[in-house]
């Protein structure tokens, strides 16, 4: 049931309770404690909107910078992530395979704040080697939503 | 000038909704609870598998019976879902749609004079396939206690001299009602004591909400005695792309495919390619559209409940099918009522029988939110109607 919960609402946090029991054939109190024994055990992290600044005409830069680092011993990777995400103006960090070891993503008023940060803050780390930013030119698909299209039902409203 | 005209088509009657189905398509505003195809998009790995074959040059023929990887996957995935076994090589044919293997079926199996027994509600293309082979179709009406079963009596009593075929549709369009395993074997005893044919048209079998589907090819003696009718239209919302396959005895197959290679050549090739993809990597997209429709048909249920109209608990597809005999009208009437007062299409029962007089065919291939808007104005209209009733 936790699943079909978490399935449900990853896409759509918004549902009230009471649909969401009636979805699932299950009762309101039941999904009620469940989601609430969720949040406690730190499953379900936040509740977020999903916005599209673009079209509120809002000037906003996101960017992903590509962090090559050198762990510390006996510290890791974690410590410096810390360091990472600490920064309020850093939305995700993520460790990763591959030819680099972090994954930042960033938002920032303008190209300047986000190159600022990677200059000032980022780069001069003790432990961070080198940085690749880059900026993103148009979101197309973001947590699973299309954003540059709505489609449309196109079926005839009548079939046998 | 002579009669440019086949009787025998002419005869046919037109379906009795016509009526509603152009008043309904000159509302443009509408909203519909009315489609009978999945509101899903072909999942994109087999859209995209369409479009490789089309760039890779694949828009030749494929042999009549269809690209023998299709048939090997057919064979594999019926093994795999449903426990019967078929050989690719001259137990299936691929078609257009499955509405072709029904039509193929009947024009294979039946002669002049013989019955076809048809349990209705049911899809409305059974009755005018069995007129076109020159049999004589014979309506088994379903009855809304039995959850629109079919039951080893009622067919028992439909049964003569002349019956030589049960066309069995299940999970059923327009109810929702499924048969589980003990009413087929009930069923089974009836058809092999008798010595009848079943064209099992399973569309909808992986739309099954309560344990999962079983064929009546699967159980024993009805191997040799089913053609099985499935396709890819609704579990992989592959309506547009028109393919299905019938598989069965190979005497009868063989016959079939005659046909089709006159009458169709092939199916669509580039569908086949699609469809290889879909067997072979369709598993979890068909699990995921099962589970919303399955959320949806709770909702639904639940909003009925609510509304206090009369509704048996479906179990497959993607239908319920309402009782609305207590406003004193007729399905068609009260169809027609809430597209003008409501705009809102839904389907009358009468289009799929006259026995589905009383009830509607309301489709859950819909976005929640059209669902909820839609059932918000059903409430209305319903309480309006409660209201006049009261008054007198």
């Amino acid at each position: 049931m936790r699943e079909k919960i978490l399935t449900y609402i990853e896409r759509n946090s918004r549902v009230n309770l009471k649909d969401l029991a009636i979805l699932l054939g299950t009762d309101e109190v039941m999904i009620a404690n469940e989601i609430a024994a969720m949040e406690k055990e730190g499953v379900i992290c936040g509740y977020h909107t999903l916005i599209d600044w673009d079209k509120t005409g809002s000037e906003k830069v996101t960017a992903l910078i590509e962090v090559k680092v050198t762990p510390q011993r006996g510290q890791g990777f974690d410590k410096i992530a810390e360091r990472i995400y600490n920064y309020p103006e850093v939305d995700c960090v993520y460790l990763i395979s591959g030819g680099f070891d972090f994954m930042v993503m960033i938002e920032g008023k303008t190209m300047r704040d986000v190159a600022q940060f990677v200059s000032d803050k980022l780069s001069p780390q003790e432990s961070v080697l080198s940085t690749a930013t880059h900026f993103i030119l148009k979101k197309y698909k973001d947590h699973g939503s299309v954003m540059v299209h709505q489609s449309k039902d196109e079926r005839m409203l009548i079939t046998p | 000038m002579r009669n440019p005209l086949s009787d025998a088509v002419v005869n046919i009657k037109p379906s009795g909704i016509r009526k509603f189905f152009d008043l309904v398509s000159e509302m443009e505003d509408a909203i519909s609870l009315g489609v009978g195809e999945p509101d899903f998009d072909t999942p994109w790995h087999i859209r995209d598998e369409g479009i490789y074959s089309l760039e890779k040059g694949r828009t030749f023929y494929t042999s009549n019976a269809g690209l023998k990887e299709l048939k090997v996957e057919i064979c594999k995935y019926l093994n795999r879902r449903y426990h019967v076994e078929y050989n690719f090589q001259n137990e299936v044919l691929v078609t257009v749609g499955g509405s072709e293997g029904i039509d193929m079926a009947m024009r294979a199996m039946l002669n002049p004079g013989d019955e076809v027994l048809i349990p209705q509600p049911s899809y409305v293309s059974y009755e005018p396939c069995a007129v076109l082979a020159g049999a004589k179709p014979v309506i088994i009406e379903l009855k809304a206690e039995n959850e629109f079963r079919l039951t080893a009596q009622e067919l028992r009593d439909a049964i003569t001299d002349k019956t030589k075929l049960l066309v069995l549709p299940f999970p059923n369009n327009p109810t929702g009602a499924i048969m589980e395993k003990a009413d087929l074997e009930a069923i089974a005893e009836v058809i092999i004591e008798k010595d009848i044919f079943v064209l099992s048209d399973e569309i909808y079998s992986e739309l099954s909400y309560n344990g999962e589907h079983v064929t009546i090819a699967s159980l024993p003696g009805m191997w040799e005695r089913t053609i099985l009718i499935n396709g890819f239209s609704k579990a992989y919302a592959m309506t547009g792309w028109r393919l299905g396959y019938a598989c069965g005895p190979k005497e009868i197959i063989a016959q079939m495919t005659k046909i089709h290679q006159f009458a169709i050549m092939c199916a669509p090739t580039t569908s086949q390619y699609a469809a290889v993809e879909a067997l072979r990597n369709g598993d979890e997209d068909v699990a995921r559209m099962r589970e919303a429709y399955n959320q949806r048909r709770r909702f639904l249920m639940h909003a009925f409940r609510e509304m206090g109209l009369e509704c048996f608990e479906p179990f497959g597809a993607f239908y319920v099918f309402p009782c609305i005999k207590e406003f004193g009208m007729t399905s068609e009437e009260f169809a027609e009522r809430f597209l003008k007062e409501e705009k809102v299409a839904v389907v009358p029962g009468t289009a799929f029988g006259d026995c589905g007089e009383g009830f509607l065919r309301i489709s859950y291939a819909y976005s929640l939110d059209n669902l909820k808007l839609a059932l918000e104005k059903m409430k209305r209209f319903v309480e309006r109607l409660r209201a006049e009733q009261k008054r007198g």
